[in-house]
């Protein structure tokens, strides 16, 4: 990437920077929702665990590690999404076209901007679930940052593919935005394996490179090792993903612009 | 080697959908580096269409676009450094203050040097004491303002200007044609203009492109065209050409520049002598001939 190419991307960045700094209630529900789920779900599983007689069992923190790993992928998704349709929502969008940003480079600083959101609304989640419930999700070691890798990976190919749905359907594909992700839990395997699945369901969810990923987890906190088997699939499935959705936005953008909707998108 | 002409549009057509109408249809002209044109026609003429595929938002169906000599089909980022827009109806993020919108603008415009200019636009623009409000806190025209000093930012050798003085008030509307009239002569920058307000296009324009239909069905200068019309103002000339009135006097689109022939007409009557109005459609009120227009004097007639 050159100079001139990683500072419009920088811009693209800045300006939804300097958004969140203008803009408290956006940046409190970036938080609210990871903190809440992580809150749920930690009494739900400190119950479990009690009827179990094992306040600190791993199970519980299979739950919990599932809660907040599952967030990582749900906030990179919706960051980029959302960043999107901020956008259009300020109708600001025609005058990003016209100006020298290219489509990847738009794509480059939805993703630093994505991140930036996981990260500020995560990271108080995980802090507060070793507070409360004294689940340190760095107690997986150091694999836990291929993790979060994976999982943003995840969330981007997924962004992206909503994205050239908005970019192909306008405001209509806008709910999809915050529906899509959530659609695809029962087969992440978030919170039980894969071998839980009906038979005829398991290729499917080996699919998703969230599976693997939480296999992984799992391997990692039951087992203390590191599944390197679920994550190169992990990897190689993030990839073979962010391609395909890549390829869908960068047609729907062109589509677009032969179609004439970035003249009123969002309408 | 004289420099690429601002913009060099070759047979420019864009179609929607195939049972329709093209939008823009068959559109060729050459604006010189420096000069400030206006394009001009009613609503559903093609305006917005063009402006689109000269800003590279649209693709054409056919024809060609060459902006500061980049060919916009393969080249269009390299011109669009060089370009800028602006638009009442393209809005600046509200939250965002005034400086940080232009902060934006200069990152992804690669802007040298980009906090002095900022503070160099702002005093032009009279934008000091706003920027650190947030834009959507402003007035129409102070967000005029903000908008010119966006498009501004990179100091762009064409500007594309979509109705640069809707919605304000005649002395704010005054104040931004005068800016933008000295800004071209200090800076030789090329503006297109869309507008309707035609006292702007007549002030500010040296030519006038004028759409109908998808088509250029005239263009000149704004002299040329009041007195092929025979009339005293532009608003008269714009009416003519919507309600498909002929000129006194045969278009003269410039050497090697075919314009179509006005619409139903294979051409103009000779000067001084008023065509028949299309069917069902009332007669044109009788106008002055070309030495009356020239002059500028008495050119109304009683009954336009």
């Amino acid at each position: 990437m050159t100079a001139l190419a990683a500072r419009r991307v920088w811009g693209l960045m800045y300006r939804h920077l300097a958004l969140y700094r203008s803009s408290w209630p956006r940046l409190l529900e970036l938080v609210y929702w990871p903190v809440l789920q992580m809150v749920v779900w930690g009494f739900v599983t400190a119950y479990l665990a009690g009827v179990q007689n094992n306040v600190a069992s791993v199970a519980a923190g299979v739950l919990l590690g599932g809660v907040l790993l599952w967030e990582v992928a749900l906030r990179s998704q919706m960051g980029f999404a959302i960043s999107f349709l901020e956008e259009i929502w300020s109708r600001n969008l025609g005058h990003v076209f016209v100006s020298p940003l290219r489509p990847l480079e738009l794509v480059a600083g939805l993703v630093g901007i994505s991140a930036a959101r996981m990260l500020v609304g995560v990271i108080p989640a995980v802090g507060l679930a070793f507070l409360l419930y004294g689940f340190g999700l760095w107690t997986m070691g150091p694999v836990v940052v291929v993790f979060f890798a994976m999982l943003m990976m995840m969330g981007w190919a997924v962004a992206l593919g909503v994205t050239a749905l908005i970019l192909r359907h306008g405001a209509g594909a806008e709910p999809l935005a915050w529906s899509v992700l959530f659609g695809l839990t029962p087969f992440a395997a978030v919170f039980y394996p894969v071998s839980v699945l009906p038979d005829w369901l398991e290729p499917l969810a080996l699919l998703v490179p969230a599976a693997h990923v939480f296999e992984g987890m799992r391997a990692a906190l039951l087992e203390g090792r590191t599944a390197w088997g679920h994550l190169g699939a992990a990897l190689a499935l993030n990839l073979a993903w962010l391609g395909g959705m890549g390829w869908l936005f960068l047609r729907q953008f062109q589509a677009a612009r032969v179609r004439g909707a970035l003249l009123n998108i969002g309408e | 080697m004289p420099p690429a002409p601002a913009l060099r549009v070759e047979a420019l057509t864009k179609r929607y959908r195939e049972d329709r109408p093209p939008a823009v249809d068959g559109l060729d002209f050459v604006m010189p580096r420096g000069a400030t044109w206006g394009l001009l026609g009613g609503n559903g003429a093609g305006k917005t269409t063009t402006i689109g595929m000269l800003l590279g938002l649209l693709v054409p169906t056919s024809g060609r676009i060459e902006a500061l000599g980049h060919d916009m089909a393969t080249d269009r980022f390299a011109a669009l450094a060089r370009m800028n827009f602006s638009s009442p109806y393209v809005a600046l993020p509200h939250r965002l203050s005034v400086a940080e919108n232009l902060r934006v603008y200069a990152h992804l415009y690669g802007v040298k040097q980009a906090e002095r200019r900022i503070v160099e636009l702002a005093e032009q623009l009279h934008l000091t004491d706003l920027l650190k409000r947030p834009a959507g806190e402003l007035s129409a025209g102070q967000k005029t303002r903000v908008a010119l000093a966006k498009a501004l930012v990179n100091r762009p050798d064409l500007l594309l200007l979509d109705e640069p003085t809707a919605s304000l008030d005649p002395d704010t509307g005054d104040w931004v044609r005068s800016w933008l009239e000295r800004y071209r002569a200090e800076t030789g920058c090329a503006i297109l203009l869309a507008s309707h307000n035609m006292a702007e296009v007549e002030r500010l324009c040296d030519q006038v492109l004028m759409l109908k239909a998808g088509r250029a069905v005239d263009r000149g200068s704004p002299a040329e065209l009041l007195a092929r019309y025979g009339r005293d103002d532009m608003e008269e000339v714009f009416l003519d050409i919507a309600r498909d009135r002929r000129p006194l006097l045969a278009p003269a689109p410039p050497p090697g520049d075919a314009a179509p022939p006005l619409p139903g007409e294979a051409a103009a009557p000779p000067p001084g002598q008023a065509a028949a109005p299309p069917p069902g459609q009332a007669a044109a009120p009788p106008r002055q001939g070309l030495a009356g227009a020239g002059a500028g004097t008495g050119g109304r007639d009683a009954s336009a």
